[in-house]
């Protein structure tokens, strides 16, 4: 903990590495606690927020198109919270972007805690910053506080999954009253988990069904589409039965027993052909037995 | 001996029975007796005796009747029995009935009932010093079991029953007050162990006779009552006839009541059961509530090679230790079922206690040790079964001595996915993937290294829970399961090895009977990058690999074995909650 309070810098508001997209808005602190860097003001940045306790299809959704932006140059910003939050950075982290975390703490607080390893690949590779000193606890006040700096530091926010109340869309609010874009990724009509983003799109907030929708609205030019090519590949390569099965899995996760009724393979043939797509990296087990498509 | 000289000690028992005569005056007219009251003569301190002037003038030598019998019997230490020597001694002084030789609470209360017993059989116990002493006196007595053979051991001192009628006969039982013999625990090694030590045969109370009998090659006769006691030692003619027959085991053994037949659906998991019953696997189920967990662990000691006489044995001796034989039941006739409740205490799962007794573990042995919501046992409780897993056995240390306890089990655990049970469903679960990772975290690394086997249970749907379909049964699986024990049990055999099964197998082995081909490597290679395994799940795939090909009868490794392998690797915890 010491040892991290020493890394910490203040950035007060008069000096030149203060985040001029902070500068202009009202409200915004005097100055900014970090370790590790500020983003880049040169380069595009986009906030990837939505629920703490999000599915895996928001999960896989979240780290897809943090993965995509980043991939892009895009700076990815967020509040390193469980669920939407840390599976943005670790896109980023995975593309090998640049991708910040504003926190509710002091930024010497790892919080929460299970994120350990998240937050030391964060202060290697991109940056944490706070309003709050080195050693401020977490309190549930600050952080409505920080999603105004989450938005601000940003020049589009996307809210991948949100539920009626949620705290990402405080941080939409927000970014409508300091005037950057919202996207917000559809769920389906009956999921809890979809009501936020769904109002957001009614009220007038843009439909990010692909990474390219941002990438168009930021202006960025998409160089080729690797991700077809890729997807074109590894289905030439699979079998037709590793095809059969493939075919079934989708991003909602689908059970080994599922994927029996609907294939009609017995267990003992149809999991060396999982193992083997998973090997090939085209699915992922992400819980004993239930599988989701990767790509 | 004259009769006229049989005559007269006779009648010289009757009027003071402690003492006999050890010389007497010769003469057949004197009637030595009469004179015997009043004048002591002199005392001799060394051989307890009294000399008397007879009526003829003479002296004789009236010797104390020695009053002492003694009868075997045996305690049963942990699971073991060991030999116990009932004595018996009756002698002038103060009327008290006296025990010693380490004796518990229980053991001391024997008095009491055997005074009652045996005045309610209608034999007047005598008010006179009793002392019984239980042999060797530096073990501790625990339990009912000594009260038969103190009642015996009095009876013979009392000359009752003749003392030559004990002789190569253990016995144990407990005494009601109105002379009825009541059931005791550990019946099956205590004939063992009377068989071991050459006895022609065993008493035992009616109710322990059939598990008595099931050991063969010694007489055991039931005894529901003293008097029938007497009468079978008055008449050892009669002992063939009252002797509990010998059962045939095969005869004996018992359908399991739960089929496999019951189980709906769940096919990956079927598959799953199969292959960690054919190798011994350990099998950890993960699934909603409701999702069948249970039903299926209930059901697997049905796929379990049927029980043979020797292991049935070995189960035996623990729950007749324990008394859990259920009555009348000679032996266990089925693979046990333990499924021991999360608030269970360490000792209670290994065994121990001030009298040390069996934990669930060596109850579960020979058979399955089920773990319902493994997350919730304590730590502690977890930690004591690595060691057993390892050696099928269990050593518990206490300061009342050591016990060594068979635990040959096969451990089923069955586990939430997190602490609400729906993940990945989120619109019913509502747990923070922190929460989520915590919960899994609860499960002891080393355990989880030790659990081969890791599959699903689906969420079932309506169809599957009210349909009638046509399931595989029990003993379809079992015939499967059966044959790719006998491979493997042949190749073990043949090299001599000290484990049976391929759960068993050393990770030093592996290259010796688990060799892997070229393609078969590279896959291996493969799945250890991509899927970054450790080399605790590299050999455990390996090692249920090999128990996939023996159960399709194939002398190698293959690719799909492997690879269907892979898929029931336990999770690496930190690619949980998504």
């Amino acid at each position: 903990m010491e040892e991290r309070k020493q890394n910490v810098r203040y950035v007060h508001r008069t000096e030149e590495e203060y985040p001029d997209r902070l500068k202009v808005h009202r409200g915004m602190p005097k100055g900014l606690y970090v370790i590790g860097r500020l983003p880049d003001p040169k380069r595009p940045a986009v906030a990837i927020v939505g629920a703490r306790r999000s599915s895996v299809y928001g999960n896989e959704i979240a780290r897809r198109f943090a993965r995509e932006l980043a991939r892009a140059g895009v700076q990815i910003i967020s509040g390193m919270a469980w669920g939407i939050d840390g599976k943005a950075h670790e896109g980023a982290l995975e593309a090998g972007g640049d991708t910040f975390a504003v926190f509710g703490c002091g930024v010497d607080i790892c919080y929460p805690s299970g994120h350990q390893a998240l937050y030391e690949k964060l202060v290697e590779r991109g940056g944490v910053l706070s309003e709050y000193p080195p050693g401020t606890p977490p309190r549930p006040g600050h952080f409505p506080m920080r999603n105004r700096l989450i938005s601000g530091l940003s020049d589009l926010v996307l809210v991948v999954e949100a539920k009626e109340k949620s705290g990402s869309l405080i941080t939409a609010d927000l970014a409508l009253e300091q005037g950057k874009d919202v996207y917000a990724v559809p769920g389906r009509l009956n999921d809890a988990l979809s009501r936020g983003c769904l109002s957001l799109i009614r009220q007038g907030a843009g439909l990010a069904d692909s990474p390219r929708v941002l990438l168009e609205a930021l202006g960025i030019a998409e160089e080729k589409d690797e991700k077809q090519r890729n997807k074109e590949q590894s289905k030439i390569l699979l079998a037709k039965e590793e095809n059969i099965v493939y075919s079934w899995i989708r991003l909602q996760p689908v059970s080994l027993e599922e994927l029996i009724e609907k294939t009609g393979f017995l267990p003992g043939k149809l999991l060396p052909i999982l193992v083997g797509l998973q090997l090939k990296g085209c699915i992922r087990e992400i819980q004993k037995n239930d599988y989701i498509r990767t790509d | 001996m004259g009769p006229a000289k049989r005559r007269k000690v006779a009648i010289f028992h009757r009027k003071m029975s402690g003492f006999e005569v050890f010389s007497d005056c010769g003469s057949m007219k004197c009637g030595a007796i009469r004179g015997i009251t009043g004048v002591k003569i002199s005392f001799d301190t060394y051989v307890i005796s009294y000399r008397k002037e007879c009526n003829c003038g003479k002296t004789i030598q009236l010797q104390e009747k020695k009053m002492f019998s003694t009868v075997r019997s045996a305690a049963v230490i942990g699971i073991e029995a060991c030999p116990v020597q009932v004595e018996a001694d009756i002698c002038d002084g103060l009327p008290q009935f006296c025990m010693v030789g380490d004796l518990a609470p229980e053991v001391r209360e024997a008095a009491d009932r055997v005074r009652t017993a045996l005045r309610n059989t209608r034999i007047a116990f005598p008010p006179r010093r009793v002392t019984v002493n239980l042999a060797p006196a530096h073990i501790r007595k625990e339990g009912t079991r000594f009260d038969l053979p103190v009642a015996a051991a009095l009876l013979a001192a009392l000359r009752i029953i003749p003392e030559e009628g004990l002789q190569g006969i253990l016995m144990v039982g407990e005494l009601g007050l109105d002379g009825s013999i009541r059931p005791v625990s550990g019946v099956l090694q205590t004939v063992m162990l009377a068989k071991d030590l050459g006895c022609r045969a065993c008493l035992v109370p009616g109710e322990n006779a059939r598990e008595g009998a099931v050991i063969g090659g010694i007489q055991v006769i039931g005894m529901c009552s003293l008097q029938e006691l007497l009468e079978c030692l008055l008449s050892p003619d009669t002992w063939e006839r009252r002797a509990e027959p010998f059962e045939n085991w095969e005869e004996r053994r018992e359908a399991y009541q739960e089929d496999f037949r019951e189980v709906n659906g769940q096919l990956g998991v079927r598959r799953a059961a199969e292959i960690a019953a054919a190798g011994m696997h350990n099998f950890l189920m993960v699934g909603s509530p409701g999702a069948g967990k249970t039903m299926i662990a209930r059901r697997m000691p049905s796929i379990l090679p049927r029980l043979t006489m020797e292991e049935s044995l070995e189960i035996s001796m623990v729950y007749s230790a324990c008394g859990l034989l259920t009555d009348g039941e000679g032996l266990m006739k089925t693979r046990p079922f333990r499924s021991p409740h999360h608030t269970i205490s360490p000792n209670a799962l290994a065994g121990g206690g001030r009298r040390i007794r069996p934990g669930e573990i060596s109850l579960a042995t020979r058979g399955i040790l089920f773990l319902d919501e493994l997350p919730e046992f304590s730590r502690g409780a977890l930690e004591v079964l690595r060691q057993p897993m390892e050696e099928g056995k269990v050593v518990i240390s206490r300061t009342s001595g050591t016990c060594v306890f068979p635990a040959r089990f096969q451990l089923i655990a069955a586990m939430n996915p997190c602490r609400c049970g729906y993940y990945p469903d989120r619109e019913r679960c509502q747990c923070l993937p922190g929460e989520i990772s915590q919960y899994l975290h609860r499960i002891s690394r080393p355990l989880l290294d030790r659990i081969d086997i890791c599959a699903e249970t689906a969420r079932i749907d309506y169809k599957e829970l009210t349909g009638q379909w046509e399931n595989e049964s029990s003993a379809a699986i079992r015939s499967r399961v059966e044959a790719a024990q006998r491979i493997q049990k042949e190749r073990y055999g043949q090299k001599n090895c000290r484990w049976n099964f391929n759960s068993q197998l050393p990770s030093s082995a592996l290259p010796e009977f688990c060799a892997l081909g070229d393609e078969e490597q590279k896959t291996m290679e493969e799945a250890f990058e991509k899927l970054h395994l450790s080399a605790r799940a590299y050999h455990r795939i390996i090692k249920v690999a090999r128990t996939i090909a023996d159960l399709e009868g194939e002398e190698r490794i293959r690719t799909t074995h492997l690879l269907e392998a892979v898929g029931y690797r336990a999770m690496d915890q930190k690619f949980w909650g998504g």
